[in-house]
């Protein structure tokens, strides 16, 4: 820890100073690991475009900024704002931290059935260590990553869904975090751990929210376990405010025979960057990692997946679509790593980036290693402008030029709503493409193709 | 209705259209036949407001307007249509929702009310019963994954809904077996009216049995060479275009 630079400082400071009020309630094993996680950090420090993994994606912006940790809001938005900014279905089951902290208040919907633990992990890791423990830092690693090991250090507090085997729950878990008025540039490292046993399912959708002006840090990781036969569908929208900078992490392990799906919508913020890892840990696991990034003015938005095929028989599918305009810039990363045990696995990447102006930009890179000889892998990057032939032809038909680039940018991100199984959640998605590009909420998802 | 003066036009600095004289009445459908690379194409897309292509002289009145100064979307306001050669396939937009956006922004601009979404299904039920489309290739999207002949239906399909006063149909015929040949012809000549003009661009006469023209235009090198009544169109399919200027195409 002697090479502690000014930066790092900052989040240093604020750590002592946490973890000395964390430590009276704290079991000495979450201790520990954030112990470890922050020197890590120190050790590490930021990453910067020197390093392969950041390239593109200059943190040095949120760096220079003095971020203090989150205080809880003095005011809170009500209900019924919430429910209209988040889209979220009136009376759904949510659990809700404001500025990073926890809202009782408006953690609502119905009582959680049997089987279904939903609630806020700091709760958890003091009651129940049994369920938390086995998994909590063990998916997630910080080795190579300095934004999970500053989340790491920092793990307080994050929400908590628990399957028992066999539990299926219809109706999504909404997980929501708001941003409101800060007055200061305020930092939260939320926590998410969601583990679904042995042939339970759920859906679960993440959405971060800003409803203030501040500049905000959400530095977010979410741990994701599917047991043998769990299916989980999982959703992060990703909703900020343009002043706000955001670190996510998504890291999926999968067991034998196990259905997960993400989709991962990125419209807010300023400086984005999302990772989606999963682990194919058994024979027979499905996964489809789908995402789509929207930016405009001097937005950065980072993507970046990564799947390991661990085993014989697996199949993942990769959607990741994007739309870049003014002086936006994209980066698209998705690694597929074939391990040699893997035969007979079925991977399949695409990766297509609709660029609206002259001075967008997009850096995509495709990455396949594979270790196995009898496996079928495809993919493939696409990067275009709008289809002038289609826009003349909805022209002449009598639709205006600007409808109708709307209309087509809609009809390009229609495609990964369409792939979305869950009717509700299809179309809260689809009504916020379309206040996206300003169009009426009349307009209808496309369901077949 | 359609009154277009010396007409020229280029594309990437070469000269296609070499100057088009053309007068089209109200009531009249007109033919413009002419080999391939002729400029067919060219000008009806022209017409329709393409900007790929440069007008470096002459000029378009229709309906006494300035045809050439409007953008597309206000030319189809204004009642002109394209049937496309090669209709677009827009994957992600229903053909219905296609239709309706248009038809609505096509009335608001005459001022019309909107049609809700049930006066709106019964125009279409009525209208898909006249040129035999399946109610299933409304709720597909654009023209995607549609055979030829379904684009050209739906391209008719879309006529019929729109009702324009100026229609023009660039090689509509092409790629059409003789049954669905049939079912466009009856479809256009349905909607022949005192008020409503077609421009027919064909590369074949075989069309013009069904839908008989008024006028016969051959357009050869960027130029109409001869015009005449339809009994030309029959004197093209006997002697083919060679006759024209030597050209041994056709």
């Amino acid at each position: 820890m002697s090479l502690v630079m000014d930066k790092e400082n900052v989040f240093l400071t604020s750590f002592d100073r946490l973890e000395r009020r964390w430590s009276v309630d704290s079991p000495p094993w979450v201790q520990r690991l954030r112990r470890a996680a922050m020197a890590h950090f120190v050790e590490t420090g930021f990453p910067t475009t020197g390093h392969e993994e950041w390239r593109f994606t200059d943190v040095s912006p949120l760096v220079d900024v003095s971020f203090e940790p989150a205080r809880p809001p003095s005011q809170l938005p009500a209900p019924e704002e919430l429910e209209e900014a988040a889209s979220l279905p009136k009376g759904s089951r949510r659990i809700v931290f404001v500025n990073g902290h926890y809202q009782h208040d408006l953690s609502t919907g119905r009582a959680a059935a049997k089987g279904v633990l939903v609630g806020r992990l700091a709760e958890a890791i003091r009651t129940r260590r049994d369920l938390v423990e086995p998994h909590l830092g063990r998916h997630a690693g910080y080795q190579d990553q300095p934004f999970v090991a500053l989340n790491t250090a920092f793990l307080d507090d994050g929400a908590l869904v628990y399957l028992a085997p066999g539990t299926v729950v219809e109706e999504p878990i909404h997980v929501l975090y708001v941003w409101t008025a800060t007055d200061r540039a305020s930092v939260a490292h939320p926590r998410n751990l969601i583990v679904a046993e042995s042939h339970a399912e759920a859906q679960i959708v993440e959405t971060y929210l800003g409803l203030g002006e501040d500049v905000s840090f959400t530095n977010v990781v979410t741990e994701i376990v599917l047991a043998p036969g769990a299916i989980v569908d999982h959703y992060k929208l990703q909703r900020e405010g343009r002043e706000a900078f955001h670190m996510g992490t998504v890291q999926v392990q999968q067991q034998r025979e196990s259905t997960f799906s993400s989709h991962l919508i990125s419209l807010g913020g300023s400086l984005v960057r999302n990772e989606t890892n999963t682990r194919l840990a058994g024979e027979g696991c499905r996964s489809t990692l789908n995402g789509l990034y929207m930016a405009a003015g001097r937005q950065h938005m980072d993507s970046r997946t990564r799947i390991d095929h661990e085993k014989p028989h697996c199949q993942s599918r990769e959607l990741y679509k994007g739309i870049l305009d003014d002086r936006a810039k994209g980066v698209f990363n998705g690694k597929i790593f074939v391990h040699q045990d893997a035969q007979k696995t079925d991977a399949k990447q695409t990766n297509q980036t609709l660029l609206l102006s002259d001075r967008a930009q997009i850096n995509t890179k495709p990455q396949l290693e594979i270790f196995a000889d009898d496996v079928k892998c495809t993919h493939g990057a696409t990067v275009g402008q709008l289809d002038e032939e289609a826009l003349f032809y909805l022209r002449s038909r009598g639709i205006a030029h600007e409808r109708a680039r709307n209309l087509l940018v809609y009809a390009f991100t229609n495609e990964v709503v369409r792939s979305i199984r869950l009717e509700p959640i299809r179309a809260q998605l689809g009504q916020i493409l379309l206040a996206a590009r300003g169009l009426p909420a009349d307009t209808p998802i496309e369901e077949t193709s | 209705m359609l009154k277009v003066t010396d007409l020229h036009a280029e594309v990437g600095g070469q000269q296609i259209l070499h100057g088009i004289d053309l007068e089209v009445k109200a009531g009249e459908v007109h033919a413009i036949m002419g080999p391939n690379g002729s400029g067919k194409s060219t000008f009806a897309q022209i017409l329709a407001g393409r900007d790929t292509y440069q007008v470096t002289r002459g000029e378009v009145v229709y309906r006494d307007k300035n045809l050439l100064e409007m953008d597309p979307e206000e030319r189809a306001c204004e009642g002109v249509f394209l049937a496309f050669q090669y209709p677009v396939a827009i994957p992600g937009i229903s053909n219905t929702y296609f239709l309706k956006a248009a038809l609505n922004a096509i009335r608001r601009h005459r001022g019309l009310e909107q049609l809700d979404a049930i006066d709106f299904l019964s125009l279409v039920r009525e209208k898909t019963k006249l040129l035999r489309i399946e109610a299933g290739l409304l709720e597909r999207p654009v023209n995607d994954g549609f055979s030829g002949g379904e684009k050209k239906r739906n391209e008719i399909f879309q006529m019929a809904v729109l009702e324009p006063t100026l229609a023009i149909l660039d090689e509509t015929d092409s790629g059409l077996d003789i049954d669905a040949l049939k079912v466009v012809a009856s479809g256009v000549n349905s909607l022949r009216s005192p008020d409503r003009a077609f421009l027919v661009v064909t590369h074949y006469q075989r069309l013009l049995n069904y839908i008989v023209p008024d006028r016969v235009h051959v357009l050869y090198d960027g130029r109409i060479v001869r015009s005449g009544g339809k009994e030309l169109a029959l004197e093209l399919e006997e002697k083919g275009y060679g006759f024209l200027g030597g050209d041994p195409e056709a």
